[in-house]
């Protein structure tokens, strides 16, 4: 059907731009007020389940421990103020919280003792609550407005694993780039050997085709975001002490890359790219909207990217947990070959993905800065 | 009650990302059928289209996972 001829007068056409924004509003609005509703239904449901989840746990027999996987599997990907070894052992890490009356603190949270005790600061208590620091009022119970004000900047489990994955790139690629200088002109030899083909990949298969000429100028943070992801997720990958932080599968921290990202591709963005998202070549009545949808594109490309990657980390995790879970839900030895088998397999897959999660960040990265520094038209 | 119904959300979207990998993944096949000497380019574009699917579909479980408990 031919409705152009709607178009022929422009108050007509201000009718329909009008008509057809307020309908999107009012459609916009009734969403809203739907998942209110929902929210609020929701959020009347949630004590009921906590009750009856509590009294199925006080009703299991014996004085043993209701293994309960989901609690298990979230205490495992969590950030936490300490790093588990193993039994009852984990390294304390410091705890530093800013209160406003208190200041700065700055002690071990081996004095937490996994929570079962305070710790007395200069002015304020402290508690561990489910691995986070709350105050604690003079009456012995949290002063809930206190804890709220409280600002934790603590070397938590995640940032310590982030440390240590920077040491290492730090003495693989200090050593590889003082080789080159040593070797100039020579091949390559020992770690260089290993880093090259990398460097190289990420040069000739993300930068170049998607940059073009003006590749060079974003290989420094190209190659910093593909190894240090690459990286932190191979490190995620080990279950034992150097490894087993959850790094890349915290929202916090691909929140920081995807920033870096906006950054970069917005401040390099040239007159084709801004002019494409303020004044795009379209009919006038379809003005208001392109540059309503172009602006949440500029924000939804990173957001994407943050989502993407804390996404995939974690749902790797949560599936090895769950596998591994499965041998307790069970409480029987006889499904822990089906159980390590099927992990062995999850694990080698996500090799895979540690490396692909990285390739797609950074790929993505240099298609965005691509199309924002393309000079096409 | 919540738990169940973020289950199935997780499901739903596991369908929609399984018929789109099947899609990626069979197209690339009969390309590399047709062209074998193309396989290695075919496979790195299938690869990120793979990935760019799985993304929405972890969308979903990420969504499932908020309405099964808050992380």
């Amino acid at each position: 059907m031919d409705c152009n001829h709607v178009f022929d007068f422009k108050v007509k056409r201000l009718i329909v731009v009008v008509a057809l924004l307020s309908a999107f509003l009012s459609i916009r609005s009734s969403a809203y007020a739907q998942t209110d509703s929902l929210a609020a239904v929701a959020g009347n449901e949630v004590p009921s389940t906590e009750v009856h989840a509590e009294g199925a746990g006080h009703g299991a027999p014996g004085g043993e421990e209701k293994f309960e996987p989901t609690k298990v599997i979230v205490e495992h990907i969590a950030d936490s103020h300490m790093w588990h070894m193993w039994g009852e052992t984990s390294i304390p890490l410091p705890v530093i919280v800013y209160t406003a009356n208190g200041g700065l603190d700055l002690f071990s949270s081996a004095h937490f003792h996994h929570g079962k005790e305070d710790y007395k600061g200069a002015v304020n208590t402290y508690r561990l609550v489910e691995d986070k620091v709350k105050v604690v009022g003079a009456d012995g119970k949290i002063d809930e407005a206190a804890s709220a004000s409280l600002i934790d900047i603590s070397i938590t489990k995640n940032v310590a694993a982030m440390f240590v994955s920077v040491v290492v790139i730090l003495l693989v690629f200090i050593s590889a780039a003082g080789a080159y200088k040593r070797r100039t002109g020579k091949g390559p030899r020992g770690i260089q050997s290993i880093v090259e083909p990398f460097i190289v990949f990420v040069r000739d298969d993300i930068a170049r085709p998607n940059i073009g000429h003006k590749y060079a100028k974003f290989m420094p943070y190209l190659l910093t975001i593909f190894f240090f992801i690459w990286i932190n997720n191979m490190l995620g990958l080990i279950p034992i002490f150097p490894g087993g932080a959850n790094v890349t599968g915290n929202i916090a921290l691909t929140l920081v890359l995807s920033v870096a990202t906006l950054i970069i591709v917005n401040l390099n963005g040239n007159k084709h790219y801004w002019k494409h998202i303020f004044f795009p070549d379209v009919p006038f009545w379809l003005w208001p909207l392109m540059v309503v949808v172009e602006v949440v594109g500029v924000i939804s490309k990173p957001f994407a990217l943050m989502i993407r990657l804390f996404a995939n980390i974690t749902a790797g995790h949560i599936i090895v947990l769950s596998l591994i879970s499965l041998i307790f839900i069970f409480k029987t030895m006889a499904i822990a070959p089906v159980s390590i088998a099927f992990v062995l397999f999850m694990d080698v897959l996500e090799l895979l993905v540690a490396f692909l999660q990285a390739f797609i960040f950074t790929l993505l990265t240099a298609l965005f800065i691509g199309m924002a520094v393309d000079e096409h038209h | 009650m919540v738990g169940s119904i973020a289950a199935i959300g997780a499901g739903l979207a596991v369908i929609g990302a399984g018929i789109g990998i099947g899609q990626v993944g069979g197209k690339a096949m009969e390309g590399i059928a047709r062209q074998p000497e193309a396989a290695s380019k075919i496979q790195t574009a299938m690869i990120i289209a793979a990935a760019l699917i799985e993304g929405v579909a972890l969308f979903g479980v990420v969504v499932a996972l908020l309405g099964n408990n808050p992380i």
